[in-house]
């Protein structure tokens, strides 16, 4: 075998051994996404259908599961819905063929929102937080350096459970439980390790010779740091963003601890769809899909990133 | 790094070299702040919020920790038990077990995760053309929602109607109604490690991939000239070289899982019985249910302790990886 690849350069591997490494890891691939298809197909499947067994591959697609997302709705007689008039929409057609009526929206759409409001300004927040002292912990030298960014990182490594008893108690205090602003605080103190190390190792690949120039040029060392260090910087905070978003998006500890009504995430709202008589399957898929697309979508555009982003800016590539 | 310059606490790192052709009054000018004071300027908010968010409330749970405070009856009389807590803790056989499933689920979560996920790092590796795109899907997974994770997975394991039942009954021949995954004793908690493998092989995989990448060329060659068994240069080159980047893929993995809650909550609750109540969610009964605060405290400074413990290990991994 050693003959066969030694004829060529022997560090790359013969096309047999790439043809056997893809297939496998193609298989892979596509077992590991069989879960998040079977998700999306569900979404699209009438309650029925979702439950039926053999799990049906083939079926005749509606968007049920995406109006009982987004609606509550009544039971009501047949002579009572025969009495209302036209459909108003597609949601309103597809819950009268099951004796319902719409009674109004659900709570999904709101905590979509908070989601998003939470998601937004803790990163903004945590970006602009760390962006400041990474640039600090890169440039000047801070006593004890190595102790507070060692502090800053195991703030991170604590079990949120064990945060989120005081941090109860404290926000019963202050007020701030199920609130946005508390909510946004918390993620922010969360996500600020995390932007700081990754900044840091950002700031450092930038050269210091770029603010020294600026600087002999006459700008102050405030005005180097907006004008020469942040333009540099900026695919590091992109990424250092989306991060945070994910983390925020995704976080349900502290989600469903502290909050209950009205800055509820999604996270700890989507387990508790349930239809009536059981879960309501093509209504959880449906908000789960929609849930799942932005993390998608950030994926994909932090596929670069994202070793950097996992090992807290220690490994790069 | 602890040893800090004797005169200058904060000062530039390196002296500038320009710095003897520039007018003193240059750099400081417009009102503008001295190096000094930006370096505060910058730092100190970071540090401040950390303060209030994490460090004050951990400072009384610590306090609490002492006492029978239950936060369902804020008005009730607080009295000091001194260590009676941690005791009770410690000595709590429901506490134990808890501990023990943890241990189970971060042992074979790791087993698992490192030799698939090395595995397919080593596949990656052989650059098969369109590896990049693979590896991306093959990702996907480790971004998700872990709560949103365990709930969509607990539809996937429904005894009837599940998709993992009719797969397993399709493959193996056994009747899909004839095992629950969440319900019985002893396939729940592989459930759990079922679903985090799926949902973490890839976070072991990338980092294992990069050790693999940083591994230069001509060592390979080198070992070739002198005749080196394609099993010999795997084990001689491959594995002691890649070995810092998988040490800190399995410490990651120690401490996540170690803390897990979000998945497991959504996906067993814990159940059945307390067969998957892993150190977190027992916390959690202990805080939000019983109401036991003070105790609760306790089993959190501890279960803290020992994550601190770990952290420490791993930034010491961390910076070992960065000087290569």
């Amino acid at each position: 075998m050693s003959n066969a690849t030694s004829a060529h350069s022997v560090v790359e591997p013969s096309a047999t051994t790439k043809r056997i490494a893809g297939i496998i890891v193609v298989l892979y691939a596509i077992v590991t996404m069989v879960p998040l298809a079977w998700i999306f197909m569900t979404s699209f499947k009438s309650p029925p259908d979702s439950i039926s067994y053999p799990p049906k591959l083939v079926f005749t697609p509606t968007l049920e599961g995406y109006c009982n997302l987004f609606t509550t709705r009544t039971r009501q007689t047949p002579e009572y819905i025969q009495s209302l008039g036209p459909p108003q929409s597609t949601c309103d057609e597809i819950t009268r063929s099951r004796n319902m009526v719409i009674a109004g929206p659900s709570n999904y759409w709101p905590r979509f929102t908070n989601s998003m409001v939470i998601a937004f300004g803790s990163t903004f927040l945590a970006v602009f937080l760390g962006t400041l002292a990474a640039y600090g912990f890169s440039r000047f030298r801070v006593p004890l350096a190595d102790d507070l960014l060692f502090f800053i990182l195991s703030t991170r490594m604590m079990p949120p459970i064990a945060v989120a008893i005081p941090i109860y108690l404290m926000y019963r205090e202050l007020g701030l439980s199920d609130t946005a602003l508390g909510m946004i605080l918390l993620y922010t103190a969360v996500n600020v390790s995390l932007a700081v190390w990754l900044l840091k190792g950002f700031i450092d690949e930038i050269p210091r010779e770029y603010e020294e120039a600026a600087m002999i040029d006459g700008y102050t060392r405030l005005q180097a740091f907006r004008k020469v260090v942040l333009p540099q910087a900026t695919t590091g905070i992109a990424a250092t963003a989306i991060f945070c978003l994910i983390f925020a998006w995704n976080e349900y500890a502290f989600a469903v601890l502290l909050t209950s009504g009205s800055a509820q995430t999604a996270p700890p709202f989507i387990p508790t769809i349930i239809g009536e008589g059981g879960m309501d399957w093509p209504a959880v898929a449906a908000g789960t899909t929609i849930f799942l697309v932005p993390i998608l979508v950030f994926t994909i555009l932090l596929r670069k990133q994202l070793l950097r982003g996992i090992t807290f800016g220690a490994v790069r590539k | 790094m602890s040893v800090i310059n004797s005169d200058t606490t904060i000062l530039e790192k390196e002296p500038e070299r320009a710095a003897t052709s520039r007018p003193a009054s240059l750099a400081r000018r417009i009102g503008g702040l001295s190096d000094r004071a930006i370096a505060w300027l910058f730092i100190t908010p970071t540090i401040a919020l950390l303060l209030a968010i994490n460090i004050f409330p951990l400072i009384w749970a610590v306090r609490l920790s002492f006492t029978n405070y239950r936060a369902n009856r804020p008005n009730a009389v607080v009295e000091s038990v001194g260590l009676q807590n941690y005791q009770r803790v410690l000595t709590d056989s429901d506490i134990w077990i808890a501990m023990q499933t943890t241990a189970h689920f971060v042992f074979w979560t790791i087993v698992l995760q490192t030799l698939i996920g090395f595995s397919l790092a080593y596949l990656i590796d052989r650059k098969f053309r369109g590896h990049a795109f693979w590896t991306t899907v093959i990702l996907i997974p480790m971004m998700l929602s872990p709560a949103v994770v365990g709930n969509f997975w607990r539809f996937l394991y429904q005894p009837q109607i599940g998709l993992f039942n009719y797969i397993v009954s399709y493959v193996t021949g056994v009747p899909p109604s004839s095992f629950e995954m969440l319900g019985s004793v002893s396939l729940a908690p592989w459930s759990i490690i079922i679903v985090d493998t799926w949902m973490w092989t890839p976070y072991v995989m990338l980092i294992c991939l990069a050790g693999l990448r940083s591994i230069p060329d001509y060592i390979y060659e080198a070992a070739e000239v002198d005749r080196a068994s394609a099993w010999r240069q795997f084990w001689s080159i491959t594995i002691p070289m890649a070995l810092p980047f998988i040490m800190l893929a399995v410490l990651f993995r120690g401490i996540e899982n170690f803390k897990m809650f979000d998945m497991v909550m959504l996906l067993t609750g814990g159940g059945p019985g307390s067969t998957t109540e892993v150190a977190s969610i027992t916390l959690k009964r202990e805080a939000f249910e019983s109401w036991r605060t003070g105790r609760a405290s306790a089993f959190a400074i501890i279960l803290f302790v020992a994550v601190f413990g770990l952290a420490n290990i791993y930034v010491k991994a961390l910076n070992r990886v960065k000087q290569r």
